[in-house]
């Protein structure tokens, strides 16, 4: 045994609800030598997630390992009872979430979750954990590191929460710890500090870890080896610098390939009049009580002004919390705003969308986020595109038939899927269904929420890729709101910076380069790059970070 | 269909199992009597048709004699037909009222949500027996008054049942983007949430179903419910509760029969087929 992790052959399957039996992972094989970094790499439903979690000989419900071995420090984990498992979770292989947020106790404090493995496993007296616990949380680089553990999961930020729960890991001094999309919810400006505090702290200490991640810039800062996988299959394992710099298979070439910028669409009626389609003026939103001045108490969106021009695209950009999302909900009328005007075709638009007329409601339509709570689960895809035509256009049934095969063709998907549920589509397919809905009123203006965030890159390139080809046949404009910069930068001809519910900059993405306000700096210089060495040569103002940066 | 499980099988898309077959054969059986109830009784059910009172399970009286020699057989077909008839009716009534008006709370929210509730929880403190006994005592014991006083108890459990699943449903983004569509209140509800919510709410339909027939027997047994010579399973162990000492039929038939039905209903929910989703096998 020379490998700190063998894994031979390792066959999970699933069963479904009709006794279909599944594979799941089809003999991967896996080494990991002592303090190795190994980030496992792929889309969403290629396994990585089960290969991670197989680590510590855990199969998710439904699942169960049935071939192959696990040795994690000379045991076999497939072959051991599930007592004995239990002793080496946590003393030698570790586990830190992908949502820190959904994995603390809300209602006990943060130290005694920390210390929770050293009381079952009876490593140390609690004193000795405690101390222990500060001396981590030091290594970790977080704020106040005797007086945090004495707060509640809530009382701290998701950036913080996220290297606690690395703490709570490493306090059994494991060998082994499997990091499962941590940073994946985070900010970039967060993303940062917590990949430098994770780097730091495996190396200090020597630990070997599995980096599950579908973000190959970030893998790239912190993995020694990738391991690429797609169906459950190994496609290619190779050390950092050869994934990035010579990928043999074509899988790998598709992940790296949505990482170059894109060529951006040349206008050409760039001197013809442009007739702005949008402008709203100096707009005020928040929530809370409505205080005598008229306006609320908390401001998410503070005095906003933007115009979107016909067939143009306006990228909206900003860290959690910037108050995005409230200004699409505003401009929609979901969210009346408390204060000024917001002029659509020409036309000044009621505040509330209760109260527009329904032409205007059709020309202006919303994609959200998140299509699986966008989709109503209860529905066929036909008759969740078909509503807006049979409610706007008030077409008969068969015109409606006929122009769903004609959405599902421009949104590329397959016409047969029109039986289908949402849930049984993959997250790209329900995104272009959410997308094809937007497209079946026959809107002028599409405000896409961050559409592409819940996706993984390949799958988020294909439908920016969509949608700027839709825009060249059907003349639309967007209104591109997101935190990844690389998006907004691939389909925006401008881009707003927001921060803290103000617009700081407004910029063209060809001075992307060059942003003049401190806080676009930040933003911008946060952005990982694919280089491997980036996250160690980057050096950030320490006042713009003590300023902006949420730590 | 490789490894199906040995409890479950399947049949038309959906999976079921056995205590589910049997449990809904329970109660198409008792339906089926109560709907040709008069033609396949043997006896009118007011006619005294043996000397001997609690009498025996005989030949020609199956389930022996009641507190007058009436025929109980004949007396528990046709009970069926009031318990079951009386307490569907009345179920319906419930659930359909309360569950709309859920949905409408949810959906628009608000004061008219707030007052609703307030008020319905008015009504949900009103013991429901009490109720029962005022309402009788008001307007007297007729078919439609228990149907209505029985719907009325159990509106606002419905009600409050509904809303707390349609508030979950209304946090949804299909629900925003049907609003900012501009759809109506009954588009919101009819289309997008109760799709969302029917099987929980069919559940919550058995199981207050299975309420209301112990609640218009209790109300029979206590004299409120249907009067002589009709009579519900309630009424008859009412009547007959005389017959305990002598072990007499007339007794435990109709317990038994309330017992079948309700526990029936409630296995039928806990073991509803269940469509099987994974169909590109």
């Amino acid at each position: 045994m020379t490998n700190l992790v063998e894994v031979r052959n390792l066959q999970i399957e699933a069963t479904t609800d009709a006794g279909r039996v599944v594979e799941i992972i089809k003999g991967v094989s896996l080494d990991i030598a002592d303090g190795e970094i190994v980030a496992l790499i792929g889309e969403s439903g290629s396994g990585k997630t089960t290969v991670a979690l197989s680590l510590m000989g855990y199969a998710r419900p439904g699942c169960r390992i049935t071939g192959g071995e696990i040795n994690v420090n000379g045991k076999n984990l497939a072959a051991l009872s599930e007592k004995e498992r239990a002793k080496l979770r946590g003393t030698v292989i570790a586990y830190v979430p992908q949502s820190a947020a959904a994995s603390f106790n809300p209602s006990s404090t943060i130290m005694e979750q920390v210390i929770e493995v050293t009381r079952i496993h009876g490593l140390m007296s609690p004193e000795q954990a405690r101390r222990r616990a500060v001396k981590l949380f030091r290594a970790l680089s977080l704020p106040d590191p005797e007086g945090i553990g004495a707060r509640y999961p809530h009382q701290v930020s998701g950036g913080q929460l996220q290297r606690l729960s690395a703490a709570m890991a490493l306090i059994g001094e494991p060998k082994l710890m499997i990091f499962d999309e941590p940073t994946t919810a985070l900010d970039v400006t967060t993303q940062i500090d917590v990949l430098k505090a994770f780097k730091s702290v495996m190396r200090a200490g020597g630990i070997a870890g599995v980096y599950v991640s579908h973000d190959l810039a970030v893998v790239a800062q912190i993995a020694d080896r990738i391991v690429v996988l797609k169906g459950g299959e190994v496609q290619e394992t190779g050390t950092t610098a050869q994934i990035l710099s010579a990928a043999q298979h074509p899988y790998t070439r598709e992940l790296l390939a949505a990482f170059e910028p894109k060529p951006r669409q040349a206008h050409a009626d760039t001197d013809a009049a442009v007739k702005p389609l949008l402008r709203i003026d100096n707009v005020t939103a928040g929530y809370g009580a409505v205080r005598d001045n008229g306006l609320p108490l908390i401001r998410a969106v503070d005095s906003v002004s933007l115009v979107v021009e016909k067939g143009r695209n306006l990228g909206i950009i900003g860290e959690s919390g910037c108050g995005k999302s409230t200004l699409a909900r505003v401009i929609a009328g979901i969210h009346p705003a408390a204060a000024g005007d917001i002029v659509f075709d020409g036309k000044q638009l009621e505040r509330a969308s209760g109260k527009r007329s329904q032409d205007q409601l059709r020309e202006m339509q919303i994609v959200f986020q998140y299509a699986d709570t966008a989709l109503n689960p209860a529905k066929a895809v036909e008759d969740i595109i078909s509503r807006p035509l049979a409610f706007y256009h008030r077409l008969d049934r068969q015109a409606r038939s006929k122009r769903v095969d004609e959405l599902l063709d421009m949104v590329r998907l397959p016409r047969t899927l029109r039986y289908r549920r949402p849930s049984e589509l993959s997250g790209g397919q329900k995104q272009r269904v959410n997308f094809a809905r937007a497209l079946a009123a026959g809107p002028k203006l599409i405000i896409c929420d961050e559409i592409t965030s819940a996706l993984d890159t390949v799958v988020a390139a294909a439908v920016i890729e969509l949608l700027k080809e839709l825009q060249r046949e059907l003349g639309l404009s967007y209104i591109f709101i997101s935190h990844d910069l690389s998006v907004v930068d691939a389909i925006c001809d401008e881009i707003m910076v927001m921060y803290n519910g103000e617009r700081v900059e407004q910029i063209t993405p060809d001075r992307l380069k060059a942003p003049t306000h401190p806080y676009s700096k930040l933003l911008f210089s946060s952005v990982p790059k694919l280089d491997p060495t980036w996250l160690d040569g980057l050096v950030r103002d320490p006042e713009l970070v003590s300023q902006y940066g949420h730590r | 269909m490789a490894r199906a499980a040995a409890s479950r099988r399947s049949f038309l898309g959906h999976s079921y199992n056995l205590v589910g077959v049997v449990a809904s054969l329970v109660i198409v059986a008792w339906t089926l009597i109560a709907i040709f109830a008069p033609s396949i009784t043997p006896h009118s059910i007011g006619d005294i048709v043996e000397d001997d009172y609690f009498g025996p399970m005989r030949q020609g009286l199956w389930l022996g004699s009641d507190y007058l020699g009436r025929d109980m057989l004949s007396r528990v077909l046709m009970g069926a037909r009031y318990t079951v008839g009386i307490s569907l009716a009345a179920v319906v009534i419930a659930c359909f009222s309360g569950v709309v008006l859920g949905m409408i709370a949810a959906v628009t929210g608000g004061w008219f949500d707030s007052c609703l509730s307030r008020f319905l929880d008015a009504m949900n403190s009103i013991p429901s027996k009490l109720f029962g006994l005022v309402v009788v005592a008001a307007v007297g014991s007729s078919i439609p008054a228990l149907i209505m006083t029985l719907a009325v108890i159990y509106i606002p459990g419905a009600y409050r049942f509904a809303r707390a699943l349609a508030v979950n449903i209304n946090t949804m983004d299909f629900m925003t983007v049907a609003r900012v569509r501009g759809e109506s209140t009954f588009y919101l509800i009819g289309s997008e949430i109760l799709p969302n919510i029917i099987r929980p709410v069919l559940a919550d339909f058995g199981l207050r179903f299975v309420f209301i027939v112990l609640l218009l027997s209790g109300l029979s047994f206590l004299g409120l419910g249907l009067q002589p010579p009709l009579a519900d399973w309630g009424a008859l162990v009412r009547e007959n509760i005389g017959g305990l000492p002598f072990a007499a039929p007339a007794v435990i038939v109709p317990s038994l029969a309330i017992a079948s039905l309700t526990i029936s209903v409630n296995l039928l929910i806990d073991n509803l087929p269940q469509k099987i989703r994974d169909r590109d096998a």
